[in-house]
């Protein structure tokens, strides 16, 4: 192996808290002990949900010593999948998806139109750090096309004025979590 | 297995159920146009090149996934085959630049020859091209890898092959792209390989890029220097200049493959500064002389020293990659001049075996064998270090059989081993003996008694047990000493044990010796205990013995002691205070330049004809591929003239090949025996400061191989890190 910086890599048990641990051993658990590939996607995600939404490196080199697969077989997973960040991302990420069908029902359209109300690029996150756009591979909703995700929650058969409700909605719900904390701290 | 019957565009062929099409296309000589599909990697049928018309099928089928069936019609020339095929070819150029002109590839690129059975003559695309950034990998490979076409197959290799898996395939769709892991060269031993794998120009030799076109090129086979395998190569010069080395293809040796080390070598030849004309020192300066006066000079010191000492303050160190023409006129002349003196083991501590051995070093089954082992022991074997590919023969043989060490030191393996015991450097004997102990406790009744009394009060735990049940309970296995026991104060003991081990547990044994010719060398007599072919000889000095004590003249035959020899420090103070130190070498550089007084400039490796005889035993002889510079000779010829000069009688060859003839007769009256070793005497204790390893290292194990400009660029050159890390799959 090409252990350039072994030593300056972190064990994943110093990254992470115990019961991410436990998650990911419980999903090593579920393959065949030989096979120690299989849990990566699951490890990667654990990872991801414990570091502000992305991964780094060092991550990436911890969860491969820890399942014992070599560096850029986690490096090649988490690049294929779109929903591994490798950058900071905003608070709330929303994929959009680009494939034939969600195409051809205008996923350019929903790009473009999110890229002017947000005025960022795709790839691109926000400056007060709550948005970040960028297009996803199919997600398995082409009966509801266009779509996009926002966190984890599906938004189908887009349209502008749609598309402008869940970013009220998202904006809305910001404020009132500022007004409840600022509520909090009086 | 069984057979089926098929029929491949028209002919009439059986073969063995389970094999695809292609593999068996190519046992009958019919081309089928492939790029990801290689006979020593997995199916990954993701190029589609090799598409196929199969009767009945409606649509072309690749033929390296498609598995025979009896009675199949292939046809791979079909309107139906040969659309697919363009159709595969023209999604493939989409994003291929068109810049075969500035690629070091053009010419002996696979996707531009199918390119043109294949290719339409104008793209319908008219997009732009996709562009990747090009990664470093290191000084060996060059990258562009906007030519990639994603066959995968450098990262099979590394994967599957070597066992490290340093290149990988990342992104997805129109995204992906091949590379390693962040950025960092790859640093297998065995890595350059990817090079011949690649058919595009995506990955080319940085060494001998841009240097030359592909049909500029003369091709020679040769015979490759640096370790004990004897790889075959093809040596590619034009105009009498060497321009790189590939490998030539040898099931029984090296596959395909060639290790880096084999590869670029080649580059101290070419780059290295040159020896041109024979030199004198005078009053402390080096003055260029001419052959005559050089060789008369030699030879008047040599009868001097030889006749004033009654042959005892000469001696002659032969080197790793010398030929065994040139080793074994070496020691003719010099035993016809009455000196024993000579050696070619500096890095050999224990001698207490010499004038017992057998006539060849090395091992005595076919080399091929070792993919097939259900059980191999290391002991002392950095295989990886020190015969890559024979690191890539086990590595195959654990798919299904066990491998196990006894290393002194923290090794790497691109393998999984079943059992590995870590002994301290001075008692790797005596955990050695432990497995025979075992060995013993399961079949009592093959040791003598006095061998069983030789163990007594040694004992085996589990793991001692298990390794030698395994060798018990193999078809096949075999016992590998390496480089380490050569150069430890207990090697004879261990030679034993080895010889014991496998007598208890029906092994094969031996030794994956150092240097590529170290049985050629043995064979020739270059050692102070026997002569050509296990003759007779008044016992001479050994290695250590003229390095250590001091001699009043050196003949150094292609090697520096003071760098080579376990003895370095002494080698540099004795060669230093030595009357007269004659270097017969193709280099002008190093400290040689220091403590020599004449220096005779001769051939090197690919410039000279002779013989290398591998670990297994096989005699290969090789031409000279390229004339050796200005005026060096090959060794052959200086040794001759010298000979003569020295009034010897019997050098009245006229080539190589009559210097081969004459050793492999006298070899062949007596054989490849090897002579059982008696029980040794018990155990003396060593201090483990004197055995700690002080390894030569991957890439400085002979003066050619120490002035390879790219290989001593490479992460593994200064010495080689011994890491921690193991295989992962």
């Amino acid at each position: 192996m090409t252990d350039f910086n072994y030593d300056q890599t972190l064990h994943l048990k110093q990254l992470l808290p115990k019961d991410a641990i436990d998650e990911i051993d419980h999903w090593m658990t579920k393959y065949p002990p030989e096979r120690h590939r299989p849990p990566i996607i699951a490890a990667l995600k654990v990872v991801q949900e414990h570091h502000k939404n992305y991964l780094t490196e060092e991550l990436m080199q911890a969860v491969a010593e820890y399942l014992d697969v070599p560096h850029v077989a986690v490096y090649e997973v988490a690049t294929f999948y779109t929903m591994f960040h490798l950058n900071p991302v905003g608070k709330y990420v929303i994929s959009v998806c680009n494939n034939i069908s969600c195409s051809l029902r205008g996923a350019n359209q929903v790009i473009e139109h999110l890229q002017s109300r947000l005025n960022i690029k795709l790839g691109e996150t926000t400056d007060d750090g709550l948005y970040t756009i960028k297009t996803v591979e199919c997600m398995a909703a082409c009966g509801g096309a266009p779509m996009l995700e926002v966190n984890k929650q599906y938004h189908e058969n887009l349209t502008e004025e749609k598309i402008d409700q869940i970013l009220s909605d998202i904006a809305a719900m910001e404020l009132s979590n500022t007004h409840s904390e600022t509520e909090v701290e009086e | 297995m069984g057979k089926v019957h098929i029929e491949i565009d028209g002919q009439q062929l059986e073969a063995e159920v389970g094999s695809m099409i292609i593999e068996v296309a190519d046992k009958a000589d019919i081309y089928i146009p492939r790029f990801c599909y290689h006979k020593k990697l997995s199916v990954a049928a993701n190029c589609r090149m090799c598409m196929v018309d199969v009767g009945n099928l409606p649509k072309a089928v690749p033929a390296c996934a498609t598995p025979v069936a009896e009675g199949m019609v292939i046809n791979t020339k079909s309107d139906k085959a040969v659309e697919a095929q363009k159709s595969v070819m023209e999604f493939l150029l989409i994003n291929h630049p068109l810049d075969c002109p500035v690629c070091d590839q053009g010419g002996e690129c696979e996707l531009q020859d199918l390119s043109v059975g294949y290719g339409n003559d104008v793209s319908r695309y008219t997009e732009g091209k996709r562009v990747v950034k090009d990664k470093n990998l290191g000084p060996l490979i060059a990258t562009d890898m906007t030519r990639c076409i994603h066959c995968t197959r450098c990262v099979r290799f590394g994967q599957e092959v070597v066992g490290i898996r340093e290149m990988g395939a990342t992104g997805r769709g129109e995204h992906m792209e091949i590379g390693t892991y962040i950025e960092s060269a790859v640093e297998s031993e065995v890595s350059a390989n990817i090079i011949d794998l690649c058919p595009v120009g995506a990955l080319t030799a940085k060494p001998s890029r841009f240097k030359a076109r592909a049909w500029e090129l003369r091709q020679s086979s040769s015979v490759a220097a640096h370790d004990c395998l004897g790889s075959n190569v093809y040596v590619h010069h034009r105009r009498g200049e060497i321009i790189r080395v590939v490998p030539r293809e040898n099931e029984a040796i090296n596959e395909v493959w060639l290790s880096d080390r084999d590869r670029f070598s080649y580059e101290a030849l070419t780059e290295g500064q040159r020896l041109l004309k024979p030199r004198i020192k005078k009053d402390g300066e080096w003055q260029e002389t001419d052959w005559q006066s050089a060789l008369e000079l030699v030879a008047k010191e040599m009868k001097r020293i030889v006749g004033g000492s009654e042959g005892n303050d000469f001696g002659v160190l032969v080197g790793n990659n010398v030929t065994t023409e040139e080793s074994y006129l070496a020691q003719k002349m010099l035993r016809g001049i009455g000196c024993n003196n000579i050696d070619f083991r500096l890095r050999r501590r224990d001698y207490s075996g010499d004038g017992r051995g057998s006539v060849r070093s090395g091992f005595n089954f076919p080399m091929s064998q070792l993919d097939t082992m259900d059980a191999t022991l290391l002991i002392g074997a950095d295989l990886r270090h020190e015969q890559p590919l024979a690191a890539l023969r086990v590595r195959k043989s654990t798919g299904f059989g066990k491998a196990m060490a006894i290393n002194p030191f923290d090794g790497e393996y691109n393998f999984r081993l079943t059992q590995e015991l870590q002994p301290k450097p001075n008692k790797l004997a005596h955990e050695f003996a432990r497995v025979l102990v075992a060995a013993d406790q399961l079949r009592p009744d093959v040791l003598s008694a006095e061998a069983k009394e030789w163990l007594s009060g040694i004992e085996a735990n589990e793991v001692h047990q298990q390794m030698a049940q395994n060798l018990i309970d193999g078809d096949s296995s075999c016992i590998l000493m390496g480089v380490y026991v050569q150069e430890h104060p207990h090697a004879e003991v261990i030679n034993w044990l080895a010889e014991s081990v496998s007598a208890v547990t029906g092994s094969e044994w031996g030794y994956m010796t150092q240097g590529c010719n170290a049985a050629g060398n043995k064979i020739a007599g270059s050692v102070p205990c026997q002569s050509a072919a296990g003759g007779k000889s008044q016992s001479g000095k050994n290695a250590r013995e003229m390095i250590t004590q001091g001699m009043k003249g050196y003949m150094l035959i292609n090697c520096e002691p003071d760098v080579e020899s376990i003895w370095a420090e002494a080698a540099l103070k004795n060669l230093t205070s030595a009357d007269c130190v004659i270097a017969l070498t193709p280099f002008s550089d190093g400290r040689v330049a220091d403590y020599a007084d004449v220096m005779l400039p001769i051939a090197g490796c690919y410039e000279t004809s002779g013989t290398y005889v591998n670990v297994e035993g096989k005699w290969q002889s090789f031409s000279a591929a390229v004339a050796a510079k200005g005026e060096a000779r090959p060794g052959w010829k200086v040794l001759r003239v010298l000979a003569n000069l020295l009034e010897v009688n019997g050098f009245d060859y006229e080539s190589s090949q009559q210097v081969i003839e004459e050793l492999r007769e006298k070899f062949e009256a007596v054989g490849d025996a090897r002579i059982a070793r008696k029980v040794p005497p018990p155990l003396e204790e060593v201090e483990e400061s004197q055995v700690t390893r002080e390894s030569l290292g991957l890439y400085r194990v002979d003066p050619m191989v120490r002035r390879a400009i790219a290989l001593q660029k490479t992460p593994k050159a200064s010495t080689h890190p011994i890491s921690i890390s193991r295989v992962k799959t």
